[in-house]
């Protein structure tokens, strides 16, 4: 009997669904961001993402719709990536004795990663599940409200360390072990994707949080209105479907 | 030793004039004997003054000829070819017999390699490792015909040879499989040098197997796929083989096998 391809075809799976979600994730935190550039620009951006500047109408739906698929894929990503979990205590703790003493980086690295993708279980499904059914509510106050009066702040906070460490970690680790861009020199080029790996941790750490920062002091400052919807200054009124 | 005696002699070490100016070391060596059901893993220390030029080797028949007749450790090259001393030095796994105790702080920790088969102290059993890969990935030039011992093998071009050479500088030492999580959490990890092999076996023109024959060898989450890319074989194997290199490869043909 031929030796079952399965295991091939999952490892490529996973590697693409991780590079995929790697992609989106700063995709993602630029459109985030754009809270730096003031309220107009993150509502246009929330609202872009609902066909409004095509239908010239808001459809939340299609946020529900495209973030059920980021959460079908993140829910794929983690089911590949787990097999690769350490099985049982004692996996476990062999593997972290043998961390402990060899004292090398991408060993450590990797542990990193077991323990960031854990966390991103629960972090990022309750993130994902609002986004899914609270689409409507992405907004310059409507984010800024969950993320103060709704406490979602720890939450964004712990799960924004866990991507960019995770992410940046991941693409690092796909491009070594599929030997991407490896040049003739291969230990100078993991050195360099090494040395650029941590400089785009430390970028989208840093935007993430000054976002982050943005939001919290609109959701203080807007506390006692919570639940009013943000107008842009091109409109007098609010959008349906908003009441 | 003291800071200050370290300083009042400091002149004479380069010179290599004086003998008290030569490091005071400790080493610190895990003992166990499995054969003997009385015996625990303990740490012992021993002291010895440091020779110019002295090896791991050096220091540790000191040992043995002055302090611990009973301590077991393995050379038989003393110049990294045979593969049979490899050990954790402060941690890290490599051959004692290329480390230069010149290169280090004065406190060492040796341990023996961990996975392989403990035959005693520093001695560890990585033939019958060796031995099974082999069997498992059948590392030996597989032809279909009887080859004619009369007559002259078919030539090979240098650039080839020079490249399956490369990959068969392996010595076997170990010390990629023990420095490998993955191989330390799953037994049936093939590790990095068993990868290595399938890849020189592949370079091979005499070798008849197509990929999909390798796949069969290493196509699995005991093989190639199992490997987790945390490179810590690359990073300590003594002959320096391009293992990074080599997994990656055989990591690409192997997904192709259709
Ligand atoms: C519940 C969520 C997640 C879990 C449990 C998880 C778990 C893991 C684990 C354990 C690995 C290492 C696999 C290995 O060593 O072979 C991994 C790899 C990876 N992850 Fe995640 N992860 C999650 C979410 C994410 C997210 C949101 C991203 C994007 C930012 C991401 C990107 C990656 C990448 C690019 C890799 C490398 C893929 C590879 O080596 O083939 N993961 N993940
Ligand atoms: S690949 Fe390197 S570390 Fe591994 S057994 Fe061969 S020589 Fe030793
Ligand atoms: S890359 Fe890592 S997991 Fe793969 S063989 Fe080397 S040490 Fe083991
Ligand atoms: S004694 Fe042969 S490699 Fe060290």
């Amino acid at each position: 009997m031929l030796a079952s391809r399965l295991p091939a075809r999952l490892d490529v799976l996973q590697s693409a669904s991780g590079v995929f979600l790697a992609l989106f994730m700063w995709l993602h935190m630029f459109f985030v961001s754009s809270i730096l550039l003031g309220k107009d620009a993150f509502w246009h951006v929330a609202r872009f993402f609902e066909g409004y500047h095509i239908f010239g109408k808001p459809y939340p739906i299609l946020v529900s719709g495209f973030a059920l698929f980021v959460f079908v894929m993140f829910i794929f990503h983690a089911a590949l990536a787990m097999r690769k979990f350490p099985a049982d205590y004692r996996e476990y703790s062999t593997f972290r004795k043998h961390a402990g003493e060899l004292k090398h980086g991408d060993t450590t690295l990797w542990f990193v990663q077991v323990y960031t993708g854990f966390a991103m279980f629960f972090l990022g499904s309750v993130h994902l599940y609002t986004m899914m059914t609270r689409p409507e509510s992405i907004g310059p106050y409507g984010s800024a409200d969950r993320i103060v009066t709704d406490w979602y702040w720890p939450l964004y906070l712990l799960l924004l360390f866990a991507v960019e460490l995770h992410g940046s970690i991941g693409l690092y680790r796909v491009a070594v072990k599929w030997g991407w861009l490896e040049g003739r020199n291969s230990a100078a080029t993991r050195r360099n994707m090494k040395r650029a790996k941590w400089l785009v941790t430390v970028f989208f750490l840093a935007l993430g949080l000054l976002s982050l920062a943005a939001y919290i002091k609109i959701g203080i400052d807007h506390r006692d209105n919570y639940g009013e919807h943000y107008v842009p200054a091109s409109l007098s009124v609010p959008l349906e479907p908003r009441q | 030793m003291s800071k200050s005696s370290d300083q009042t002699t400091g002149r004479e070490t380069q010179t290599g004039v004086s003998d008290q100016s030569a490091r005071r070391l400790t080493i610190k060596i895990l003992r166990h004997n499995p054969q003997d059901s009385a015996s625990e893993p303990r740490f012992e220390a021993f002291e010895l003054d440091e020779a110019p030029g002295m090896t791991l080797f050096i220091a540790l028949n000191q040992i043995r000829d002055e302090q611990a007749p009973s301590l077991q450790f393995d050379f038989v090259c003393r110049a990294g070819i045979c593969g049979s001393c490899g050990m954790l030095i402060n941690g890290r796994p490599g051959l004692a017999c290329r480390t230069l105790t010149s290169k280090m702080a004065p406190a060492i920790t040796l341990a023996p390699l961990p996975v392989f088969k403990l035959i005693g102290d520093l001695s560890v059993d990585t033939g019958a490792w060796a031995r099974q890969m082999g069997e498992r990935l059948k590392t030996w030039v597989h032809q279909e015909s009887e080859p004619d011992i009369d007559r002259l093998e078919e030539r090979m071009e240098p650039d080839r040879a020079e490249a399956i050479y490369e990959l068969d500088r392996c010595i076997e030492c170990g010390c990629c499989i023990a420095a490998c999580g993955t191989a330390r959490m799953r037994r049936d990890f093939v590790g990095a040098a068993g990868i290595n092999k399938m890849a020189r076996f592949r370079l091979d023109p005499r070798d008849e197997r197509s990929d999909e024959d390798f796949y069969e060898l290493v196509g699995s989450d005991d093989g190639v796929f199992g490997c987790m890319t945390l490179l810590g074989c690359n990073d300590v194997c003594p002959k320096e083989l391009p293992l990074q290199t080599q997994l990656a490869f055989m990591r690409r043909k192997m997904a192709r096998v259709k």
